[in-house]
């Protein structure tokens, strides 16, 4: 399954990649091979924007703006006008997304 | 109980119990129940370290959420192993939304390594942890300020041992996340629940209103006989966008979510004309408007919350579907409203 194409916020720059892998072994899609001791961007579109490349990539090599995915909290963060937050935690309400 | 390490003497490490793999009857059925939203948010572990087994100094230590359901199904999958389990203070959220929002995070992994003495408990530095909390922990982080070394194990529970017996190395199809059939379905009463209870009663309300209104005050039974078209639709609308669209993600045209529900509520729409009731209601051109511009808008707009449930979809992508939606979700409604009233007022002959 795959979801819009080219809207995904990543950006890889291969100049600052020192090869260590760990891109490769967080990104729950695949995004990331190596390949001559680099990494190598697969297909952009199917980054989920989780953040997990762009934290553990310690070269400053990936940036991504990363948040929640989910229609309820982004529809409350445009309501608020601060950033999507998911009702998950929100003890004993029955709104919980995750 | 597990042997701990000889040089704790000063401050004992901090073991909370023994656990095993086994899975009770009584487990499984809070499984269930936690499933179906019962006692979703309250269903936790105490964080700390447990052990699993009998582990001794060299066994494996996995970090864990402290939502009782993954700590369970982690526990089912290491049958036959020996291990520590490290459980953090998710606020009784799963792995992968706790890593977004950060409790399952660099900074609770490093507290929990140090309330736990864990340096005590085993004589190694390894720390192994499930995939998707890379999303909140910064592994290099980590090691620099408690010198355990992290690795992302599989995203599943259940490769645990193979990935073990493989030499800790992930095949390709450890480390991605898929979204079976299976996987949706479990996750549709988190849909369903607030559809119902949430909007679903106020939109019944509104629907018995309207058609019980009558020039000289409210009529029960011409509310009911009117009503029960448009309620009967409500619910093919709701069962659309939040049971079916999910359960044939991958079968419905278009990657859009907006698009899958508009597509699943037309099609379930259609077939809902079928019904006498329903069928009905539809020689009133007014009405049959009403039914064809809302309901399937409707759907498309439920179907378009399940995006907080896939493991797919992006920030950027449901903005983008919110920005375009939005506007025509509120369009449908507001000329569903006056579609109707002038239905109503036609009716009373106003106008």
């Amino acid at each position: 399954m795959r979801y819009l194409a080219n809207v995904t916020t990543l950006e890889y720059d291969v100049e600052k990649c020192t090869g260590c892998g760990r891109c490769v072994e967080v990104c729950p899609h695949g995004v990331f091979v190596m390949e001559e001791k680099r990494a190598r961007i697969t297909d952009r579109d199917r980054c989920m924007e989780c953040g997990a490349c762009s934290l553990n990539c310690e070269y400053g090599a990936i940036s991504v703006d990363s948040g929640v995915g989910c229609a309820a909290a982004i529809i409350t963060g445009m309501l608020t006008g601060g950033e999507p937050v998911c009702g998950c935690d929100g003890g004993g309400s029955s709104s919980s997304c995750c | 109980m597990p042997l701990a390490p000889a040089n704790d003497e000063a401050a004992p490490a901090r073991i909370l119990g023994t656990v095993t793999a086994d899975i009770s009857r009584a487990e499984r059925w809070e499984h269930f129940r936690c499933r179906m939203g019962g006692f979703r948010n309250s269903y936790i572990v105490e964080p700390g370290l447990y052990a699993l087994g009998e582990p001794d100094a060299n066994a494996d230590v996995l970090v864990s959420a402290n939502y009782k359901l993954s700590f369970d199904s982690l526990r089912r999958e290491l049958s036959g192993l020996d291990a520590w389990i490290l459980v953090l203070d998710t606020k009784g959220i799963n792995v992968w939304c706790a890593a977004g929002k950060g409790t399952f995070g660099t900074e609770e992994l490093i507290k929990r390594i140090v309330s736990s003495r864990l340096d005590s408990v085993v004589n190694h530095r390894r720390l192994m942890l499930p995939q998707l909390g890379a999303v909140g922990v910064k592994a290099a982080e980590v090691r620099r300020r408690t010198g355990f070394k992290v690795s992302f194990g599989p995203v599943r529970a259940s490769d645990i041992p193979a990935y073990m017996n493989a030499g800790y190395r992930k095949t390709p199809g450890m480390g991605t996340v898929d979204f079976t059939m299976r996987d949706r379905l479990v996750l549709t009463p988190m849909e369903l629940n607030p559809a119902m209870k949430r909007y679903y009663p106020w939109f019944a309300a509104g629907v018995l209103l309207l058609f019980g209104l009558q020039r000289d005050g409210i009529l029960f039974s011409s509310a009911w006989n009117g009503a029960l078209p448009f309620l009967l639709l409500g619910l093919i609308a709701v069962a659309a966008g939040a049971l079916i669209t999910p359960a044939l993600l991958p079968y419905i045209p278009f990657r859009s979510f907006a698009l899958k529900g508009l597509v699943a509520g037309y099609a379930a729409v259609l077939l809902a004309t079928l019904i006498p009731v329903v069928s009905n209601s539809q020689d009133e051109i007014l009405l049959r408007a009403v039914t064809f511009l809302f309901f399937p808008a409707a759907s498309s707009y439920i179907a378009l919350q399940f995006t907080g449930s896939t493991t797919y979809t992006g920030m950027s992508g449901v903005k983008k579907e919110l920005r375009i939606g939005m506007p025509l979700y509120i369009g449908a409604a507001a000329i569903s409203l006056l579609l109707l009233l002038v239905y109503k007022f036609n009716e009373w002959g106003v106008i």
